[in-house]
């Protein structure tokens, strides 16, 4: 097999390629920068919590209006932005930390969403919801994902600061600026998370989209060592682990969102094995210091 | 002199266990104070509170002439996170937040600000450093920068220089002595008597209780110190209601 037919010839012969090439651009332009932020807040966890949470709306969108784009993405926005707020209700008004409370109510969200779509739905479409059918991308889940990724940089641009200090210093963040900022600014966060989960998840499926939002981002922190150089090195393997994952699925002939989700696993281990910054070649191998 | 800060009654606590008792009295304009007792007196729970993070359980805080946005608060190093993907630089610009707020430019004349302040601290040609690449005296020097630009009329420190070299104490103890000498008003959480006594000429000696509040040679004596140990000690853990100052 020759590099053109290998790399080239699937998004040059194929639309659907092309299609789902787009649609990881696209992803990995909004999920890069968020999953950074998510890493340096220590919310790891809230992501993949978030991501199960979107399940039983995108269930009861299902339901509703059958395997309808719009539905399903509105469900999984409602129900994902409603885990979001009972969980940082219950974590200010109560001595519960955050993290429990999100586990809390992501688990009761998931387990009514794989209850509802297992005794309405076939297996197939159970399936379908979990595992995502980024290959069968049409015109409105282009617009979604692409509307996302837009809105997604004009967000973060604006709350740039804000969301870096409130990041680094909380405690200072409130001293000079007040409770307000960093609230909303965390609020407008988790938004852009929920928001970014659902357009990953009819790319990806629920269980898989926050995949290309956490590895590429665990993966940068092994290449960069301020914020916006993170996030572009998070784009970028959030990217390349797309194309690899595609052309993987398309030779191999395996399911598109796991194998792009293993290969920015794979962009993770090789980040964390040989990257420049802090990795394990790094850490073994270190080269002569500098003169003094 | 007047009073920057006056507490009136003022009781602070946890879950209705006081960890400052009934506590009055005013930190004067322009004022240098120590705060000092032994571990659990309430050192830093009253810090918190005259910045306003702490809601007190009973009397009050008031701050004469000045907001909340006139004080700046150092809280102890642990609070922060030294791993975070920021330069020194970016950290000190943070102590313009007041004049850019979110969203305003940084302006050539508050970067160069920033500069001097970092020259004051002696941290020239760190601008560019990432701050995990800091030792723990070199990030708190950094921190003492961002305390600089603020600007604050009221300059709150809890353990200043807990776990920092000696070099680094004296810098940052010049840089106090600086803001006391431009009439702000400095209130230091320490442990060091010597220091204290060398550079903190008013000294609140805090158990819970107030203890002795006032001239350092005069609060600083060795009974004054017994009896704060005494006091510290006596936790009563199923204390009932605090009759005091009831009708």
């Amino acid at each position: 097999m020759t590099p053109y037919e290998l790399v080239a010839a699937p998004f040059l012969e194929f639309g659907f390629m092309r299609r789902a090439l787009a649609a990881c651009l696209a992803l990995s332009l909004g999920c890069g920068p968020v999953g950074v932020l998510l890493v340096l807040r220590r919310m790891s966890l809230m992501g993949d919590a978030l991501s199960h949470a979107v399940l039983p709306g995108a269930a009861v969108g299902f339901l509703a209006a059958g395997l309808s784009l719009w539905a399903m993405s509105i469900g999984g926005i409602v129900a994902g932005l409603a885990v979001a707020l009972l969980a940082g209700l219950v974590s200010r008004a109560t001595p519960l930390r955050e993290d429990a409370s999100f586990a809390a109510f992501y688990l009761i969200s998931l387990a009514a969403g794989v209850l509802i779509v297992s005794t309405r739905g076939s297996n197939l479409d159970l399936m379908h919801v979990l595992f995502g059918t980024i290959l069968a991308v049409d015109d409105g889940g282009l617009l979604l994902v692409a509307g996302v990724a837009t809105l997604t940089l004009l967000a973060l641009a604006l709350l740039y600061r804000p969301l870096v200090v409130e990041s680094f210093d909380p405690g200072f963040l409130q001293a000079v600026g007040g409770r307000g900022p960093g609230a909303a600014c965390h609020l407008l966060f988790l938004v852009l998370v929920v928001l970014n989960l659902v357009g990953g998840f009819q790319a990806l499926g629920t269980l898989m989209a926050v995949g290309l939002m956490m590895l590429p981002a665990a993966a940068a922190r092994f290449w960069a060592e301020r914020v916006a150089t993170l996030a572009l090195a998070a784009m970028a393997v959030a990217f390349a682990s797309g194309v690899g994952g595609l052309l993987l699925s398309f030779h191999l002939d395996l399911p598109s969102g796991p194998a792009i989700v293993l290969a920015a696993g794979g962009a993770y281990l090789l980040s964390l094995a040989v990257g420049p910054v802090g990795s394990l070649r790094v850490r073994w191998f270190p080269r002569r210091h500098l003169a003094a | 002199m007047s009073a920057a800060v006056r507490l009136t009654d003022l009781t602070l606590g946890y879950r209705r266990h006081p960890a400052v008792h009934h506590l009055s009295g005013g930190f004067a304009d322009g004022s240098l104070t120590a705060v000092v007792g032994p571990n659990g007196a309430g050192k830093s729970t009253l810090l918190k509170a005259i910045s306003g993070a702490l809601k007190p359980l009973d009397g009050r805080v008031a701050l004469q002439g000045l907001t909340a946005r006139d004080i700046a608060y150092l809280p102890q190093q642990a609070e922060v996170d030294r791993s975070f993907p920021i330069d020194v630089i970016d950290t000190i610009l943070l102590g313009h937040w007041r004049r850019v707020g979110p969203f305003r430019a940084v302006g050539q004349e508050l970067r160069s600000q920033a500069e001097e302040a970092l020259a004051l601290v002696g941290l020239s040609g760190f601008e560019r450093r990432p701050i995990a690449a800091l030792s723990a005296g070199q990030f708190q020097r950094a921190l003492f920068a961002r305390m600089l630009l603020q600007d604050a009329r009221l300059i709150l420190l809890d353990e200043p220089f807990t776990a920092i070299d000696a070099r680094t104490t004296a810098d940052l103890l010049a840089v106090v002595r600086r803001w006391h000498g431009e009439q702000r008003t400095v209130v230091a959480v320490l442990h060091d008597f010597e220091q204290v006594r060398a550079h903190f000429p008013e000294t609140l000696l805090l158990a819970r209780e107030p203890v002795a509040w006032g001239r350092t040679v005069d609060t600083l004596t060795s009974a004054n110190l017994a009896r704060a140990r005494a006091m510290a000690e006596s936790w009563d853990e199923r204390a009932g209601p605090c009759r005091r100052g009831m009708p």
